[in-house]
């Protein structure tokens, strides 16, 4: 590959970690061979970081894995070469068995690997300690002793508090940011070569992100590892990566240094990539709603409070998840609320809906705000008869466009769910609405008869924006209705959504912790913090010039995807 | 821990109060009282009770009472002097017929599952590892025999199996020339020779079921993401799989006890009354026949404790086996 040769004319011979020459890797499936990696070379140098770039089912992950030899079964590495740089001689890694001696002994010892989901990607029934001690015993050849003293002085490395009693504990007790931690510490723990970082922080908060990827970045400079990291996310890539790698259908399309990548895209595929996240990044330019009417809808004061009782009916503990939180919503708006996992937004905005019982507070909604009519009506007080109007004015869209689908349903019979149950269309009638529904989020009237597996997590989230537009709602309520979605249908639906509200008059409460889709999306943003709303603004101010020490803090540790400014290593932190 | 294992025993009570109520309740369900089949039978064989004569008897007995009165009787003589009352049929107390029964129900049953553990536990792991491979069929297909054969059939075909090409007496425990002797290593080896047959029988069944389930979940949990993680670690294979994903599709297994044992007991009657083995399942049938109702009784509310002490044991393994259980 003419490419791979240019950009590393400069790095020496022995500064060489691992080279990947024409690696091809194919499934072998029922029906045809699905070739998922074709042709793909790339280089590893030592103190040097390579991200490799590309939307789901491009073959990143499974690039990462055919490295180790641990593909699945139907998967099957073809042809290419694998070679392991080290003191010894060079290993040839694609020669080796699939489970050999030798190739164990890479595994963990010489390249370590980091997974996505820190949750499920550490066994719930062994202690933290336990499934580190196990590597340090396989491969370093420690007694029992001292690979415990070991564990503890690896979690201290990765900035675990009180390793030594962390070491005993459980992954369900640990939080997100600390198992991802606790899994650095189990990939470092024989003092690999290489690392590899499959989406490691994909899962975490922006805030949490910025802290891992620091982490990271740090333990490879001190070591000099070359790391290969596998991301969608270009912001992370441009403020990490020297080079990087651009897949797209198994192939690699496009390599250089990451400067050259973001200034000087060669490709057209690279550059749409590039486009549709710095797209994100600028604000929309549409005049704000007007604000002098009465609002929609309006939280006042809301709180929830979780607590389990004992059984004589004392309270053990409790948990304040939303706390005394206002906020309004004028017609034709689009409210962002901003946040950490656990800081209470998606319980408001349960509480909006009325799905969660507000614990006290009330949430009032004016029905005929849009034409100046200021009549209230208490959502907190309503009759279940009186709620059944109102959950038809206000819809949800979820975040998850697999898990919030019925699989056994067709796509006619889960957007046209909410008309029957209103009573509202049947028969010949109920089909013209559901296809002029789908014509209304840009599918074919045919997708009808099908089922939801047979769609991608794009077009499934536009089946789920047609069944909340089944009833002509008011409002829609989007709890992270794009944050499963790769970046450039992301932008699809964002536009989408700005599109429909154009022409139906919809106000939506987006709910979301990527602040880029917030600032492209939204007129104004709430940031919530433990529960409570710590600072309210337009869009535009909140991310140029926020205010309150939190908001800060957040808008500073999201990544920039422009390697020339980076962001994340000047973050601001925020102590509390 | 200590903690939930006395929270679980303290639940337990009730839950044995209602069963002795229930068990005492269907036993008083069909109408009349074992009077009345006595009377029955003597009448088919020509013979007449004097009204009186019945009545007295009935008095003597307590069977006039009402039932609730009759309930405390019984379940305070338990409580207090371990009294579980007299059969009517036997004309003997209830405890000097039931202990030895149970006995052997208790070690059959032990034996079954333990049966059912050793041989479903590799198979399990081995069709769930090598699933859709040749030996995975094959155990498959032995497994749904096993699950469609009717015990009673199974039964016969060993016993015949045995009986003409093992050239062992078959049926009951002990070969006749053992039965009253005293307890020896020949004795011992003769019930081993025995055992098998019912062992077979019974724990046939339960195998295919937990097969299956092992299979299933080991599946599932082969594709889990730390079993990825294991083996990146460098792990052999055989550990990745041990230590893994089998620690936690190994949960059904250990809850087994719990409805296994049940299935097991009830299981025995059918097979024990074709193999003529001295356990409770027989006693019990005849009891119910005869309208017995302190025997059938306490029977019934034996078992059901036995049933409560499996879920308990099972529960608390399932503790010790999985630390999520543990901390919630």
């Amino acid at each position: 590959m003419q490419q791979t040769a240019n950009i590393h004319e400069h790095t020496a011979a022995d500064d060489l970690a691992l080279t990947v020459r024409n690696l091809s890797v194919d499934y072998h499936l029922r029906s045809h061979i699905l070739h998922a990696v074709r042709d793909v070379s790339f280089d590893l140098v030592k103190g040097r970081t390579l991200a490799l770039v590309g939307e789901s089912g491009s073959g990143k992950s499974v690039t990462a894995r055919a490295l180790l030899r641990i593909i699945d079964a139907p998967a099957q590495v073809t042809s290419g070469e694998i070679t392991l740089f080290g003191p010894d001689a060079p290993l040839r890694v694609d020669e080796m068995g699939e489970n050999s001696r030798e190739v164990r002994a890479i595994r963990g010892k010489r390249i370590g690997l980091i997974f996505q989901e820190p949750m499920s990607s550490l066994s719930p029934v062994r202690t933290i300690g336990a499934q580190i001690v196990e590597s340090l015993r396989l491969h370093r050849k420690m007694t029992v002793a001292e690979a415990k003293a070991e564990t503890v002085n690896l979690l201290r490395q990765v900035e675990i508090a009180q390793p030594e009693q962390m070491a005993d504990r459980y992954t369900f007790e640990f939080s997100g940011g600390m198992r991802q931690r606790a899994m650095i510490a189990m990939a470092l723990a024989c003092d690999p070569e290489v690392l590899i970082a499959d989406e490691p922080t994909t899962a975490l908060d922006v805030t949490t992100q910025a802290e891992i990827m620091d982490l990271i970045a740090r333990l490879q400079h001190q070591r000099g590892m070359a790391m290969m990291l596998i991301t969608h996310d270009l912001g992370l890539v441009a403020e990490m990566a020297d080079d990087v790698a651009v897949m797209r259908f198994g192939r690699i399309v496009e390599q250089g240094p990451t400067d050259a990548i973001f200034h000087d895209p060669q490709t057209a595929y690279t550059r749409r990539l590039i486009d549709a996240t710095m797209r994100l990044e600028t604000g929309h330019n549409r005049p704000p709603p007007p604000m002098d009417g009465p609002p929609l809808l309006s939280a006042k004061e809301v709180s929830k409070y979780f607590g389990e009782a004992t059984w004589r009916g004392k309270k053990k503990w409790g948990i304040t998840a939303v706390d005394g939180v206002s906020l309004d919503l004028w017609p034709g708006e689009n409210l962002g609320i901003v946040g950490e996992s656990g800081s209470g937004k998606t319980t408001l905005g349960k509480m909006l809906l009325r799905i969660v019982e507000p614990s006290t507070g009330k949430v009032i909604w004016r029905p005929g705000a849009g034409n100046g009519d200021a009549a209230e009506r208490d959502v907190t007080a309503m009759p279940k008869e009186a709620l059944k109007g109102y959950r038809r004015a206000v819809r949800l869209v979820f975040q998850d466009p697999f898990a919030s689908l019925n699989p056994r349903m067709t796509v006619k019979q889960v957007v046209g769910d909410p008309l029957i149950v209103a009573g509202l269309a049947s028969g010949s009638a109920l089909e013209d609405r559901v296809a002029e529904l789908l014509d209304m989020v840009g599918l074919p009237r045919d997708a009808m008869e099908r089922y939801p597996h047979a769609f991608s997590g794009g077009q499934r989230q536009r089946i789920g924006i047609a069944r909340a537009l089944a009833l002509d709602p008011e409002i829609i309520i989007a709890d992270e209705a794009t944050s499963a979605l790769d970046v450039s249908i992301r932008a699809q639906i964002l536009d989408l959504l700005l599109d429909l509200q154009k022409r139906l008059n919809l106000s939506f409460v987006f709910i979301a912790h990527d602040i880029s889709v917030v600032r492209y999306f939204c007129d104004r943003v709430a940031v919530m913090h433990r529960g409570k709303i710590v600072e309210t603004g337009t869009a535009e101010q909140i991310i140029t010039d926020p205010q309150h020490d939190y908001t800060q803090s957040l808008i500073s540790a999201v990544p920039n995807p422009d390697p020339r400014n980076k962001r994340m290593a000047s973050r601001i932190r925020f102590a509390s | 821990m200590f903690g939930y294992v006395l929270k679980r025993i303290v639940l337990m009570i009730p839950t044995m109060i209602g069963i002795s109520f229930i068990a005492f309740f269907i036993i008083q369900l069909p109408p009349g009282d074992y009077l009345t089949s006595v009377i029955a039978s003597m009448s088919d064989s020509g013979q007449d009770m004097h009204p009186d004569e019945v009545r007295r008897i009935r008095a003597l007995y307590g069977l006039d009472e009402p039932m609730i009165v009759q309930y405390f009787k019984w379940i305070t003589g338990i409580l207090l002097r371990g009294d579980f009352g007299y059969s009517f049929e036997w004309g003997r107390p209830v405890s000097e017929l039931i202990w030895d029964r149970m006995g052997a129900t208790l070690a059959v049953s032990m034996a079954s599952l333990l049966f059912v553990w050793i041989v479903s536990l590799p198979i399990g792991v081995y069709s769930a590892v090598r699933r859709h491979s040749i030996g995975d069929h094959v155990f498959t297909l032995f497994g749904f025999l096993g699950l469609a054969i009717p015990n009673f059939i199974l039964a016969l075909t060993l016993m015949y199996v045995g009986y003409k090409y093992m050239g062992q007496s078959v049926g009951g425990l002990y070969s006749p020339e053992f039965v009253g002797a005293p307890a020896s290593l020949a004795k011992f080896w003769d019930l081993l020779k025995h055992l098998w047959i019912p062992v077979v029988v019974i724990g046939t069944s339960g195998t295919a079921s937990l097969i299956r389930i092992l299979r299933a979940n080991l599946t599932d949990e082969l594709s889990k993401p730390y079993v990825i993680t294991a083996r990146a670690k460098g792990l052999p294979e055989h550990q990745v799989i041990m230590r893994y994903p089998l620690r936690i599709a190994l949960n059904p297994f250990v809850s087994a006890i719990g409805w296994v044992l049940p299935q097991l007991i009830s299981g025995v009657t059918i097979t024990a009354i074709v193999l003529n083995l001295p356990t409770a399942g027989p006693l019990l049938l005849r009891a119910l026949v005869a309208q017995d109702m302190y025997l059938a009784g306490s029977f019934i509310l034996l078992m059901g404790i036995l049933t409560l002490i499996g879920m308990l044991i099972s529960d608390l393994l399932l503790a010790a086996l999985d630390p999520r259980i543990r901390f919630t």
